[in-house]
């Protein structure tokens, strides 16, 4: 029994240190945002002192230059609304999809699934090009293009759990006067309401962290904030290393606040849409 | 109830249909023809064969060698991404004090954006290298070790939950009655608890080669290839070839295809294997 404790107390030591190693890069940005951009590439190591403290002047900085808030603004919309879009459109593809059993829903069923392996760069050029001469290149006309992107993983997820939903409550539904619509909304899709979890999950952390698309059919006018972090590049390599530790520090707060909150669902959602995917 | 259903083709399907025609599918296809033209927008295409593809090996080395880049990245990240994040899961289905807040942070990385993690990492990593001289950008071999330790850091956590999953649906009895016949710690881990989670295996092990292959992000903010490209992978150098120089849009066509042909090669092969094993089981 003593031996058993001792054991498990040694394993919690080590798990902590490991935990501490897999904060650590975390910290380093945070005490970081504080220093003058000299004092980041030389000790970056090393609590800010009285000659390297700056408050919060670089986060003034990297607001102002990079547009962070309007950026902040942009992912916030762009996110929101295309997960929204995604889960209410995606859940209705594929109750149609399994319970119409014709070549057309096999074919769309196959086409969806296709569309899950196929690497982004394969259509980059061509998808903006497109969506730059149907005028889908705003953030309104974005949020069509990630419910296009995101349907193949999201249909193929609804799709799974909509063969276990029994058709005995859709059909007394239906007896008792619904039509499709609405034997779909106060039926079905409140059953789905786990997998809608599960997909508005997978589809946010897509969607508030993806660069290339958005950069690629937005990018001119509107910022979201990866856009932002890497716009601070600038054109020939040089980077303000203190705008930028306070822009990464921005950049994590909220996804880090969306964690804590609904920890619970993210981490059921990510092995649920793993064991599925 | 399926014929009324039908009629409701425009309003269950279409929304989703005409985005993903939009999206995925006009884009696909426009991009198989004009990997085989030579054009500078889509719309001043001219058919010129397999030029593009010979073009994507010969005209230089880069494809090749971002491809290299790409493989040896992977393999390193693959294996050790799973064998850290199993030996983590092992550990959080013990009943440890605090396991909850061991899982909460470890999946935390995992949220991040591939932009941001990879200035974290650049800041980190030069960091140390400033004590010697040197920054990330000095050899190719900094940038592949951070590209490595900073795909570490992100996928273990996530990993780490799906290991812990499978152990934790192995069936007690089985674990107590192995117990009971005295096997050792070492025979239960390779008798029993790797042959019980061999489905998540297959499933981390797929995940992993596919996000490291198609990773993009992340090669961009740490090194952006550099030196002279030697740190490039094939999504970056594809990108590069796309939209660094005026001429060269049909061979990153093509070299997209070839991409995605690698990737589809992998998808079916884990197809492949998870199916064989659902037979035998």
């Amino acid at each position: 029994m003593i031996k058993e404790n001792k054991g498990s107390a040694l394993g919690t030591v080590i798990l902590g240190i490991i935990a501490v190693v897999f904060l650590f890069p975390v910290f380093i940005v945070l005490i970081n945002s504080f220093k003058t951009r000299f004092a980041i590439s030389q000790s970056p190591f090393t609590l800010p002192d009285s000659l390297t403290f700056v408050g919060i002047e670089n986060y003034i900085k990297g607001v102002r230059d990079t547009g962070f808030l309007s950026a902040f603004f942009w992912s916030l919309f762009i996110t929101v609304f295309s997960v929204g879009v995604i889960v209410v459109f995606t859940s209705m593809t594929a109750w149609y999809i399994t319970r119409v059993k014709n070549l057309l829903s096999r074919t769309l069923y196959l086409l969806f699934i296709f569309s899950m392996i196929v690497p982004f760069q394969m259509v980059m050029f061509t998808m903006s090009k497109i969506a730059n001469s149907l005028s889908l290149d705003n953030p309104i006309g974005l949020i069509l293009i990630y419910l296009g992107f995101g349907a193949g993983l999201s249909v193929f997820m609804f799709s799974g759990f909509v063969k276990s939903v029994p058709l005995g409550i859709e059909e007394a539904a239906t007896i008792d006067g619904c039509n499709p619509f609405e034997t779909f909304w106060y039926v079905v899709f409140p059953i789905l309401k786990p997998t809608s979890i599960t997909v508005a999950i997978l589809n946010t952390m897509w969607i508030w962290n993806d660069y290339l698309l958005p950069y690629l059919v937005i990018g001119n006018e509107y910022k979201t904030i990866p856009i932002a972090v890497q716009y601070l590049k600038g054109g020939y390599g040089s980077i303000d290393m203190g705008a930028m530790m306070a822009m990464l520090v921005l950049a994590i707060l909220p996804v880090v606040i969306f964690y804590l909150a609904c920890q619970k669902y993210i981490i059921k959602g990510v092995a649920a849409g793993a064991v599925k995917g | 109830m399926e014929k009324t259903l039908k009629r409701w083709f425009p309003v269950f399907v279409l929304p989703t249909g005409i985005a993903f025609l939009i999206a995925f599918l006009i884009p696909f296809i426009m991009g198989i023809y004009l990997s085989f033209c030579e054009f500078r927008t889509v719309t001043d295409a001219q058919f010129v064969g397999f030029v593009n593809y010979v073009r994507a090996f010969t005209e230089n080395s880069d494809f090749v060698n971002a491809l290299w880049f790409t493989v040896k990245f992977t393999v390193v990240s693959v294996i050790s991404i799973n064998i850290i994040a199993f030996a983590l899961a092992l550990a959080l289905t013990r009943g440890l004090k605090g396991t909850n807040l061991f899982r909460t942070v470890f999946f935390m990385p995992n949220l991040i954006g591939g932009i941001v993690l990879g200035y974290i990492w650049q800041v980190i990593i030069n960091g140390v290298l400033y004590n010697f001289g040197y920054s990330i950008t000095s050899d190719a071999t900094y940038g592949l070790l951070g590209l490595i330790v900073l795909m570490n850091w992100q996928m273990i956590g996530y990993m780490m939950i799906i290991y812990i999953a499978g152990i934790q649906n192995i069936p007690h009895d089985i674990l107590e009655a192995a117990k009971v016949d005295g096997a050792g710690k070492i025979r239960m881990l390779f008798n029993i608890i790797i042959p019980s989670v061999m489905p998540s295996i297959t499933i981390c092990l797929f995940l992993t080669i596919t996000n490291c292959f198609k990773l993009f992000d992340q090669n961009l903010a740490l090194t952006a290839g550099a030196p002279a490209k030697q740190t490039q992978m094939a999504a970056l150098d594809i990108y590069n070839t796309f939209y660094g120089r005026i001429g060269f849009e049909g061979v990153g066509q093509a070299k997209a295809v070839v991409f995605f042909l690698i990737v589809a090669a992998i998808a079916l092969l884990q197809l492949y294997f998870t199916g064989k094993r659902e037979v035998e089981g």
